[in-house]
């Protein structure tokens, strides 16, 4: 008797060990960040850091480097918005079908090829865009400097490797839909569409809402894959003709992109810069996840 | 059965990550990678003195290759330890100089200046960087000036008509900032005014610069000698063709030597080593690195 409770408490401590170790891994991590990138906001200063279009790092001549992060800001917004305007409808359909319509051996086919998907290295996105995405984009728009590279290749690579996130949280959302809600809507003479987009859609809106916002997480945090058709221009982007549309063939570097893009030999305040880019970066992802709490606490449906 | 082919898949998936040449971007720590299968012919002999310590620091373009020297150098020698630092070239002569370092690295030549402040460094060139300016394979241009390549990269000429090319656009490849190759590059070509466009495309590794290249219309990019291959154009410069004999009798104009520097004649364990990366064994680390041999 004695032995098991022993036991018993002795797993108790293990298991609170490992919660613990995860939070404190999280914080030094933070705290490793933060001290590597203070050099760079001293130097720099906070503001001109932020709201500077100009990155020249200039190994040799520190005094005339330049390290403003404005247009890798604006272009991770603007890859992560395109990743979300074409992951999203695509993974809550693929959701929807798999929880709703699917019949039984279709469902053991898709839900596989789904995992599938998020098993596939980064790097194996990343060159499948660069060799066969890239030149097809250049192909198909035919916009002058236009060379496959840049914001729709990019976007096109993180909407696929964010919808298993997608399709896994949708799923699992709409499937916690309690029974009774499909059976009552179908009983008052509604079509099953009908029960999906006034019955289901609501009840399972927090969870479908989580799983947009930890997409974007994703798609905001992603590298390898991104920084290989991305172009990684340092020039602010711009649209490249009169159709503002354009955005989105134009070339960029991202937040993570400037990180990995530089790290291999920055020095000084160059390498500071980087660590303070992915201050920034941390404070964005904190920023969408804990709007993904609110949401999930906020939107929960009560009747 | 899934999960065989799942290992299947990721295996074949590595494999030809690894023949895209973007091996050094998935892992760029120096941790000791697989030894190469040539290892039974580079093999360094054991040498006498043991139990010492060598530090170098200097070049971040030599510090890889003396890295490679290192690992295979102390395979042979356990009792033996290597430190290789960075800092950059003018930190490497001023180390060996100074004495703060056993061996200063040096990717350029060194300075009448630093070897009147240091009269008696002695400096073993251990191999040469060549840098060609390679073109889309389907670009009609086959020799430009070393002129044009730099208001090329620049931004400041920006189709291909000026240069005897078609009415094309000239689309800008490059290597990301800090990088030993283009740090050369700028040295030798772009000098101290011009500076590389930002419109120009960046990618972290020789290896994606030639695919890139390779697969852009109209794109120019610099490239390691080592890089060199069918899927790329490598053009002359002033009128010199980019080969590794042109590179060597010093008529290619953009090479530049990698050097380590000692204080006074190197001795004991400093000296076996320098004579290991100089001796057949080590040369033919310096090629596979992708860099050109001296002996």
């Amino acid at each position: 008797m004695k032995l098991t409770r022993t036991v018993d408490r002795t797993i108790r401590y293990l298991l609170l060990g490992s919660a613990l170790l995860s939070v404190f891994i999280v914080v030094l991590i933070a705290i490793f960040t933060l001290i590597e990138a203070l050099p760079a906001f001293r130097e720099i200063g906070l503001v001109d850091f932020l709201l500077n279009p100009v990155w020249h790092p200039l190994p040799d001549d520190p005094a005339n480097s330049e390290f403003g992060i404005l247009g890798m800001i604006y272009a991770s917004i603007i890859v992560t918005a395109g990743a979300i305007i074409l992951g999203v409808p695509l993974g809550i359909g693929c959701a929807v079908f798999l929880a709703e319509i699917a019949p039984e051996a279709i469902h053991k086919l898709v839900r596989p090829a789904v995992e599938l998907l998020a098993g596939i290295p980064s790097v194996v996105y990343g060159l499948v865009g660069m060799v066969w995405l890239v030149p097809l984009i250049r192909d198909l728009f035919q916009v002058p400097d236009n060379q496959g590279f840049g914001f729709l290749a990019s976007s096109i690579v993180l909407a696929v490797m964010i919808l298993p996130t997608i399709i896994n949280i949708a799923e699992d959302a709409i499937r916690a839909v309690p029974e009774s809600y499909r059976e009552g809507a179908l009983a008052l003479g509604s079509t099953h569409w009908q029960t999906i987009v006034n019955v289901i859609f609501p009840a399972a809106r927090s969870g479908i809402v989580a799983a947009v916002i930890l997409g974007i997480g994703r798609a905001l945090g992603e590298t390898m894959a991104m920084v290989m058709v991305i172009g990684n221009s340092t020039e602010f982007p711009v649209p490249l003709t009169a159709n503002p549309l354009t955005i989105f063939l134009a070339r960029g570097r991202t937040l993570t992109g400037n990180v990995v893009m530089g790290l291999n030999y920055a020095a000084g305040v160059h390498r500071s810069a980087l660590f303070a880019t992915g201050v920034v970066l941390f404070l964005m992802i904190m920023l969408v996840n804990g709007m993904a709490r609110v949401i999930v606490k906020r939107w929960s449906y009560k009747g | 059965m899934r999960r065989i082919s799942l290992v299947v898949f990721i295996l074949v998936a590595m494999l030809v990550t690894a023949c895209g040449g973007t091996t050094p971007t998935v892992a760029p720590t120096t941790a000791p990678t697989a030894v190469p299968e040539t290892t039974e012919a580079t093999e360094a002999a054991p040498v006498a003195e043991s139990g010492q310590h060598i530090s170098v620091a200097g070049s971040t373009t030599v510090q890889p290759l003396a890295e490679k020297l290192a690992e295979v150098f102390v395979a042979a020698n356990p009792d033996v330890k290597i430190d290789v630092a960075g800092g950059g070239s003018s930190a490497g002569v001023k180390a060996a100089g100074d004495g703060t370092a056993d061996i200063g690295a040096a990717s350029r030549e060194i300075k009448a200046e630093e070897k009147t402040t240091y009269p008696d460094i002695v400096i073993f060139e251990i191999a040469r960087d060549g840098i060609a300016v390679v073109v889309h394979p389907e670009v009609p241009v086959d020799a430009l000036t070393t002129d044009q390549v730099r208001d090329i990269f620049a931004g400041n000429i920006t189709n291909w008509s000026e240069v005897g090319g078609e009415n094309q656009p000239i689309t800008v490849i490059s290597r990301e900032e800090g990088s030993g190759t283009r740090g050369a590059f700028e040295e030798m070509v772009m000098g101290e005014e011009a500076a590389i466009t930002d419109k120009a495309i960046f990618q972290d590794s020789n290896g994606k610069v030639r695919t890139t290249v390779a697969s852009t219309p109209n794109s120019i990019a610099f490239l390691s000698f080592g890089y060199l291959d069918d899927s790329v154009y490598a053009v002359a410069i002033d009128g010199v063709e980019a080969t590794e004999a042109n590179a060597l009798s010093g008529a290619y104009p953009v090479v530049r030597p990698l050097n380590m520097i000692t204080k006074g004649e190197p001795t004991g364990v400093v000296k076996a080593w320098l004579d290991f990366i100089l001796s057949d064994a080590g040369q033919a680390i310096v090629k596979e690195q992708g860099y050109l041999a001296v002996k």
